[in-house]
């Protein structure tokens, strides 16, 4: 929305494009066959991106570093703020079968729909190479983007292991501890949480709420358990799943007791409240600092990230798949090939805050000594290491995505509408039905 | 179709008698083939893009079909049709269609007629106030409602900020049901009372000066001959306006799309569905959820309903009119 978009052409990478032949065939196996294309053919080539919310690969400057090693590729981002408009687009350019970028991000709530009802217009990435890449990545990550006869439709770009972060001035206001140790021991588990919140909010002034919405919260709860809206013979299990209950459960009292900001995520609304301090602390997945730092902006020091109460936990992360419909398949595979790499998703936590969902990446030892200033210097990597270390193997359904967004949209029900919490459940599980059910 | 009709059985009766020209026998076929060549632009463009979109749709309604895969369709008869009965998502979203419809509706076209009223007299600097009035319409739907999504908000908008200097509590108008749908009526009637207001006032100055005159004459002030010259003579005028505007408020998309300014689903119209309209709902159930064959039969619903509409307002209109 407002981020600007602040890069330069690619037109220095064709300046240095002789040069940098020799350099390019240094590198990996695949970025040397690529430059083979260069030498065979010279021509110029567009590689269009098509991506979702804030990926950071420009941000992070990795186009300009690709473009540099592979002078005849040119790549364009074409960015759209909001997943749910994005996929509903994709889908409808893929049952078109035109329209379609050559590489195309997918949300972790859409792949096993990619995987059960769209493995057919994706490109099988086995084909071009991607077997030998298997060991790179977490094996949940990885069979994730496997369909069950084992082509593999997408490479995931990062993780999304969980922790808090909470604004560290308004706890010291407050009188609780603002060290992330000392935070992370104030919640054990999710109803020492909530407690918290009824502490904070006895001290707090009216219009500060202890965390944004009930919604994310929930979404953090699910995603510490392998089981949630899906069983693995693939039944939709909502309903009669306990974990999910028990999330909604915790969800409720927080938005019943008054200690959400009764905002929804991803709202222009929710965007202003980074900085107002209208909430004190958000379930946040790795991928959320980075959001935080480009919402908030200079609050250096303010935020603090400690861990998620139940210790373990997953909830986002992406991956980057080739329609068939692409003309340049091979380029497209090595340029995402290249932007998983470890290398890469390195620079992507340390720049961008989005953690690796290579375990290889992961394991280096930058990534549990990783800080940021910004969150007064939180011991960072190493909360999300240890969270990603241990996250279940979570079974994921066809319409993970929707199901999610419909909870959210329940429990702003509840928080802004004042409707009971039964009546917004059974809701709820009736858009579901709707929605899963042709 | 017109096309068809082309191969005309009275060419092969004339038999091309020797002494006429080629040039004589093109200038008949001219005469006789011209006309429809002109019209035909239309009758191919409608085909294309109006009645095979329309039988398409028709078919479509008929059977289940996936947009992930249109090409496999199962039948199902009227089964998404007599779902619909029973959806209460969809009449939800009827009543919000109608309730929007009224509430944008009613207010923008009297007060386009109190505008037309005023612009008709002789002003300072008319064509200004003209341009004036037409602007929002000019203003694009998105840009409008983005706008007014930022004034309405909750936390930070001017419209909160205004009411709570008069001691009201800030309204969040995107979780109400009413307040939610008054601000998109408030969209809507800001676009189009100008637009409405200047086709009003071309009708007005064709009602001739004399029926004011005499109306002068007898004693009329300006409010009496407001009602008694100039409604009257702008029935047929109103009739339109009244057609035109329930078509409009029953495709009511755009604005209620975007009031809520991002975040996901926005076609779900709030988090219970309290400003969805008809067309937010087809879109949602064809192109979210992906049920082309339900999404077709919404269509058809809403095609159905605006024609029983338009015929309503037809009937009344014409009722009125033999009443006088």
């Amino acid at each position: 929305m407002l981020r600007a978009r602040k890069r330069s052409a690619a037109a220095i990478a064709l300046l240095v494009s002789g040069a940098m032949l020799a350099s390019g065939c240094s590198s990996s196996k695949s970025s040397s066959s690529s430059t083979k294309t260069t030498t065979d053919s010279g021509q110029q080539i567009t590689l269009k991106v098509g991506l979702f919310g804030t990926f950071g690969f420009k941000e992070a400057g990795l186009y300009d570093q690709y473009m540099k090693l592979h002078p005849n590729i040119k790549i364009v981002e074409d960015s759209v703020e909001d997943e749910g408009q994005y996929y509903t687009s994709l889908q409808t350019h893929l049952s078109a079968g035109s329209g379609l970028d050559d590489i195309q991000g997918i949300e972790v709530g859409r792949i096993a729909d990619v995987d059960q009802n769209l493995s057919s217009k994706f490109v099988d990435l086995n084909s071009l190479g991607a077997a030998s890449l298997k060991s790179n990545f977490y094996p949940a990550k990885w069979s994730a983007a496997t369909t069950s006869d084992g082509k593999v439709m997408a490479l995931g770009t990062d993780y999304g292991p969980l922790a808090i972060c909470y604004r560290t001035d308004l706890f010291k206001a407050a009188g609780l501890p603002t060290d992330s140790a000392g935070v992370s021991a104030l919640w054990p588990d999710w109803n020492s949480y909530v407690q918290t919140g009824l502490k904070y909010k006895a001290k707090a002034p009216a219009n500060q709420a202890w965390t944004d919405t009930a919604g994310g919260t929930f979404n953090a709860i699910v995603g510490q358990s392998a089981n949630q809206y899906y069983d693995s013979s693939g039944k939709e299990i909502a309903d009669t799943n306990p974990a999910v209950q028990n999330a909604w459960n915790i969800a409720m009292q927080l938005s019943t007791q008054g200690l959400t900001a009764k905002l929804s995520q991803f709202t222009p609304a929710w965007n202003q409240a980074f900085t107002t301090g209208s909430f004190a602390t958000i379930a946040c997945p790795a991928w959320m600092t980075g959001y935080i730092k480009s919402e908030a902006g200079a609050m250096t020091g303010d935020w603090g990230v400690a861990k998620i109460p139940g210790g373990t936990g997953d909830w986002g992360g992406s991956y980057l798949a080739i329609p068939k419909a692409s003309k340049h398949q091979k380029e497209a595979y090595d340029l995402i090939n290249w932007l998983t790499n470890p290398d890469q998703q390195k620079t992507m936590f340390t720049s961008q805050g989005h953690f690796p969902s290579s375990q290889t990446a992961a394991q280096d030892p930058s990534i549990a000594s990783h800080t940021d200033p910004y969150f007064g210097d939180s011991p960072l990597g190493q909360i999300y290491a240890a969270s990603a270390a241990t996250i279940p193997q979570a079974v994921l359904g066809a319409k993970d995505g929707t199901i999610k967004d419909t909870f959210s949209k329940a429990i702003t029900r509840v928080e802004a509408q004042g409707q009971a919490p039964q009546a917004s459940w059974t809701k709820a599980l009736s858009d579901i039905k709707a929605a899963t059910s042709g | 179709m017109a096309v068809a009709t082309t191969e005309s059985p009275l060419e092969k009766a004339l038999p091309p008698p020797g002494g006429r020209s080629w040039r004589s026998r093109r200038a008949r076929w001219d005469l006789k083939f011209s006309p429809y060549a002109f019209v035909s632009p239309f009758f191919v463009l409608f085909a294309a893009f109006g009645l095979y979109p329309l039988i398409w749709t028709a078919w479509t309604s008929l059977h289940k079909v996936e947009l992930e895969n249109p090409d496999q369709s199962t039948w199902v008869g009227l089964k998404n049709y007599t779902d619909l009965l029973s959806d209460h998502n969809f009449w939800n979203a009827f009543r919000n269609t109608f309730q929007m419809g009224v509430l944008s509706t009613v207010p923008q076209l009297m007060m386009a007629l109190g505008l037309a009223h005023l612009l008709n007299y002789k002003l300072r600097g008319r064509t200004f106030w003209r341009v004036a009035v037409l602007s929002p319409f000019a203003t694009s739907v998105a840009a409008a409602t983005l706008v007014f999504a930022q004034l309405f908000g909750r936390d930070y908008g001017f419209i909160n900020w205004v009411l709570h200097f008069a001691g009201i509590h800030a309204i969040d108008f995107q979780n109400g049901t009413w307040s939610a749908q008054i601000a998109i009526s408030v969209i809507v009637t800001w676009r189009w009372t100008g637009y409405n207001a200047l086709i009003y006032l071309a009708a007005m100055q064709s009602i001739p000066a004399e029926q004011y005159e005499s109306a002068a004459m007898d004693g009329a002030n300006r409010w009496q001959q407001f009602r008694h010259v100039t409604v009257p003579g702008l029935r047929p005028t109103i009739v339109f306006t009244i057609v035109v505007s329930t078509i409009g408020a029953s495709q009511l998309f755009g604005e209620p799309l975007l009031f809520s300014g991002g975040g996901s689903n926005p076609e779900m119209g709030g988090v219970s569905r309290q400003y969805q309209t008809l067309s937010m709902y087809f879109y949602e159930r064809g192109f979210t959820d992906q049920h082309l064959g339900r999404a077709a039969a919404i269509a058809w619903a809403m095609f159905l309903m605006i024609v029983l509409f338009v015929l309503i307002n037809t009937l009344l209109a014409r009722r009125t009119r033999s009443a006088k």
